[in-house]
């Protein structure tokens, strides 16, 4: 793999607080080398910014792995970047060339509010997981793991839909900022198995009702969230969402 | 001193015996019992959760976004077990036995027992709540090999696993928020630990997002915190696992056990450049079907897939043909590092080593065309097949390999080099749980207590879980019991005054150093010292430096460190400051207590001790205790010794061969 260094030009979302109104501000980061991530080219921007005395950028981010979903940065128009099913994390400047200019902006989603600069508060999917999005179990009641089989393919689907890392980047790519690949993920996780059976119907009626307290839009089923999804989750998730819906409301 | 509370009696029958004698608190007295939990990864989420289905009143904190971001969700590889289902001789005494000689018999006998015991128990419990474990055609469970065992007892989820136990453990603490059992505070770090009459009675939190400072009682206290791997600057850790709530403890009277034994993990992807901000781990189920090599010659320039067979060096099967690639992690990487110190290291930078599946590849082909019936088959379509079977498995791993490197791992080896993994090290806790502070108590990997000097792969989940499952709901109300008669007691306690006090005091003064120098560089400079003198190989010399240079930092740290931003507000350097602070005291402390132990065992390899063949020499007559730190002021610290008795096992040199 051929290594090469670059300049680039960054336009950043600022933003002080959830009060305040923000805006784009460019900034100069010059011998990028392309092994970088992206987050690490933020790093030498920050930096810079603090030597410079002014406010270093705000964003979320954690195990750099790809796996614990905190970043979450929209850039050049895309949740995550230019790359298929990545995060920002993975997301390494060799996808960048010599004086190219990058966007970067927050997740842009009402249900989302922004806190800081490229952080937004994401707590609205942790309360729609508290709707149901669980197994009524409590600790010491399991049987013997072997006692219930599971078909491969069922399971291998199960764990297809429980792959999700709860980013955001599917409403942050939608034009309605619908939360329905988000959700549909885990409503298809615990309906494929034998034990989400006895919640399957509270389960999608309660998950559903709060993700539209929370502000998210409606589904227009135009694929964005799937095409955007860094995990690939399968916008067919959100089909046997709906008839999860549509069968639940006829148990009523 | 230390009182490890092991209850007597037949080392099987210790936690039965326990259980049925330990206090019971009713249901009406638990409601107004309340307990904090730090940290949500898979001992606190799983605490949390457990502790409010019984009935307790207990408040969550992490400083993530969400509980479900803690690190346990970066854990690949798999999680062990003592099911047998494999029928190939496992046992929970031998899991019990492998965990034991694994940590180089430095853990206690009584704790590894129990956790072999407790699970079976977790791995039914995860199936209950519907994590997607890996499952063969009948439908039942499937198991996987790793390190430093030769039996197959690891279940997993592809190599997600720890994100399909995290997510678990997060919704059974998400349906306890829901019920108003848990009370679940984000964004939030802790501080301090508040005591009051000796007893922890409550935290000092810190909201992230408005800096202002919170007091939160509670009748124990629970920190289940992780590790401290971070203090080497680069490791597998994610950006935020620190060690600040274990180091607020430890200062207010907690002993921290075995500082000094950190694992460096064998399979990571190398460093490539300055900017580097963390290693990332390729998961120790790669060496199941991977081989590990360097060429034969030295100065070799040729490719990998141009060297030919014999002028390999497999030298994990060469030295060790019993285990072969599935040697234990110290080993792994010493043997690594041997290798790259010798000079035939592969890369540009020469500091690494080639993990191959060439060979697997084509052994799953050949199966797939044994069990389609086929014949007449290409080469080419045999590798075909075989990259099918190999992506099935791991095609997640090597995904993230191809993305970080900008290699393709199916046509060309990897490159790996050892990295800072885990820390078996941390706060020293009795068989309850409970660190030397009453009603503080350490899970997961913030205790000291069941890997020893070396942790087993596939281990880390089971003891988060097992202490958060099936330990703590049974210790804790042993202490609880008597705590019903503790009322009256609140925030408004001078006590909790004076710690806020005193926090504010303290990143008032960070504040105020007003300098030149980052908190990012002062953390580089410190991961430098500690890898370079306290990390895979350690000597007497190397480690007096270590002191004198990490003193140094702290005193240029405390003079000329620059945060911007203000204190009321979102500001994460600010918060990174307040635990690389902290960082460089344990840093201080690793040294020390490295320095202190002149023997070699598990990850901890003090260059003058060691076998003829360079393996880690142990000395049980003088060492076989658990060092555990009293702190006493500035750069001050007693020891206190735990012996270990072994009254099952026969401690013996360790053979992999």
């Amino acid at each position: 793999m051929e290594h090469y260094n670059m300049n680039l030009n960054l336009k950043v979302w600022r933003q002080k607080n959830k009060n305040t109104k923000g805006t784009f501000k460019l900034y100069r980061v010059e011998n990028i080398s392309s092994e970088m991530s992206f987050l690490e080219m933020f790093d030498v921007l920050n930096e810079q910014l603090i030597k410079d005395g002014e406010s270093p950028v705000a964003f979320d981010h954690d195990c750099r792995e790809g796996i614990c979903g905190s970043c979450s940065m929209y850039i050049n128009g895309k949740p995550h970047g230019p790359w298929q099913a990545n995060t920002t994390c993975q997301l390494h400047m060799r996808a960048f060339k010599d004086g190219d200019t990058i966007v970067v902006e927050p997740w842009r989603a009402d249900a989302f509010p922004v806190i800081k600069d490229l952080m937004v508060d994401r707590s609205a999917f942790d309360r729609i997981i508290q709707a149901g999005g669980y197994v009524s179990v409590n600790t010491g009641n399991a049987v013997d793991g072997n006692t219930l089989p599971i078909e491969k393919q069922k399971a291998d689907d199960a764990f297809a839909a429980a792959m999700c890392i709860g980013c955001g980047a599917c409403v942050a790519a939608c034009k309605n900022s619908s939360a329905m690949l988000f959700l549909s993920a885990k409503v298809s996780h615990l309906a494929l198995l034998p034990q989400g059976a006895p919640e399957r119907t509270t389960r999608v009626q309660n998950m559903v009702a709060q993700m539209d307290k929370e502000g998210f839009g409606s589904c227009t089923n135009t694929g964005a969230c799937e095409a955007t999804c860094p995990k690939e989750i399968s916008i067919t998730n959100i089909a046997r969402l709906n008839s999860e819906y549509i069968a639940a409301s006829f148990a009523d | 001193m230390l009182n490890s509370k092991i209850p007597a009696g037949n080392l099987e029958k210790k936690w039965e015996d326990y259980k049925g004698h330990c206090k019971l608190v009713n249901p009406a007295n638990k409601r107004k019992l309340e307990v904090i939990v730090v940290g949500t990864g898979l001992a606190g989420a799983s605490a949390a959760a457990s502790l409010g289905e019984l009935g307790y009143k207990v408040k969550a904190f992490c400083f993530q976004d969400s509980p479900r971001r803690a690190h346990s969700i970066a854990a690949q590889g798999g999680i062990n077990a003592a099911k047998n289902y494999q029928n190939d001789g496992d046992s929970v005494f031998r899991l019990f036995y492998d965990t034991i000689k694994g940590g180089d018999y430095r853990a206690r006998e009584a704790n590894v027992h129990r956790l072999a015991e407790v699970s079976v128990n977790i791995i039914d419990q995860c199936v209950a709540q519907g994590v997607p474990f890996a499952r063969e055609y009948g439908g039942l469970l499937s198991n996987r090999s790793f390190g430093g065992t030769q039996v197959q007892r690891t279940f997993y989820a592809a190599g997600q696993t720890g994100q399909q136990l995290l997510i678990g453990a997060y919704q059974a603490l998400e349906r306890q928020v829901a019920l108003g059992n848990v009370k679940m505070y984000s964004r939030h770090e802790m501080h301090e630990v508040v005591k009051i009459d000796g007893k922890a009675r409550g935290i000092i939190a810190r909201d992230l997002v408005s800096g202002n400072l919170e007091k939160h009682f509670g009748h124990a206290v629970l920190l289940c915190t992780g590790g401290y791997g971070n203090v080497f600057y680069l490791s597998t850790n994610a950006m935020g696992s620190n060690v600040t709530a274990a180091w607020k403890a430890h200062r207010q009277g907690a002993l921290f056990s075995n500082p000094c034994f950190t694992q460096i993990h064998p399979t990571c992807i190398p460093v490539s450049g300055d900017h580097q901000s963390k290693l990332t781990l390729m998961s120790e189920s790669l060496r199941n079907d991977g081989r590990i090599w360097v060429p034969k010659n030295l100065n070799e320039t040729r490719k990998a897939v141009d060297i030919p067979e014999e002028e390999r060096d497999y030298y994990l099967e060469r030295r060790y043909p019993a285990f072969g690639n599935l040697v234990p992690r110290d080993v792994a990487s010493r043997a690594a590092k041997e290798r790259c110190d010798a000079g035939y290291g592969v890369g540009t930078s020469k500091q690494a080593v080639y993990l191959d599946y060439a060979a697997a590849i084509l052994r799953y082909g050949n199966i797939e065309v044994g069990k389609q019936g086929l014949e007449n088959v290409s080469q080419e379509a045999v590798i075909a097949m075989g990259k099918e079977v190999v992506k099935e498995k791991y095609g997640n791993l090597f995904d993230m390999y191809a993305k970080i490197t900008g290699e393709d791992p199916y046509e060309v080896p990897m490159r790996i080099y050892p990295a800072v993994h885990y820390t078996m090290g941390g706060l020293w806790v009795d068989y309850e749980l409970q660190t030397t502070v009453p009603g503080l108590y350490a899970l997961g990997e913030a205790n000291f207590s069941e890997h020893g000097a070396n942790r087993l792969g596939a281990s880390a989940l089971m003891q988060g879980l097992a202490d958060g499952y099936f330990v703590i709901p049974y210790t804790i109300g042993n202490y609880l019991a008597d705590e019903i008669y503790s009322t009256g007691l609140d925030t408004n306690h001078a006590a909790f005054e004076e710690a806020e006090k005193a926090v504010l005091g303290r990143i008032e003064k960070l504040m105020s150093i007003k300098g030149t120098q980052t908190v990012e560089s002062f953390h580089k400079r410190l991961g430098k010292i500690i890898w370079d003198k306290c990390g895979m190989a350690r000597s007497a010399d190397g480690l007096k430096q270590a002191i004198a240079e990490v003193q140094a930092l702290k005193k240029e740290f405390w003079s000329d460190l620059r945060i911007p931003g203000e204190i009321n507000e979102m500001n994460p350097e600010l918060d990174k400051a307040n635990r690389v602070a902290d960082f460089i005291e344990l840093g201080e402390l690793m040294c020390v207590d490295a320095l202190s132990r002149n023997e070699s065992c598990g990850g901890h390899f003090r260059e003058e001790y060691q076998t003829e063949d360079g393996e880690a020499l142990r000395d049980d007559e003088n060492f076989m205790y658990v060092a555990s730190w009293e702190f006493k002021g500035e750069h001050n610290w007693e020891l206190h010794k735990e012996e270990l008795k072994y009254e099952v096992i026969k401690p013996s040199q360790r053979n992999y061969k």
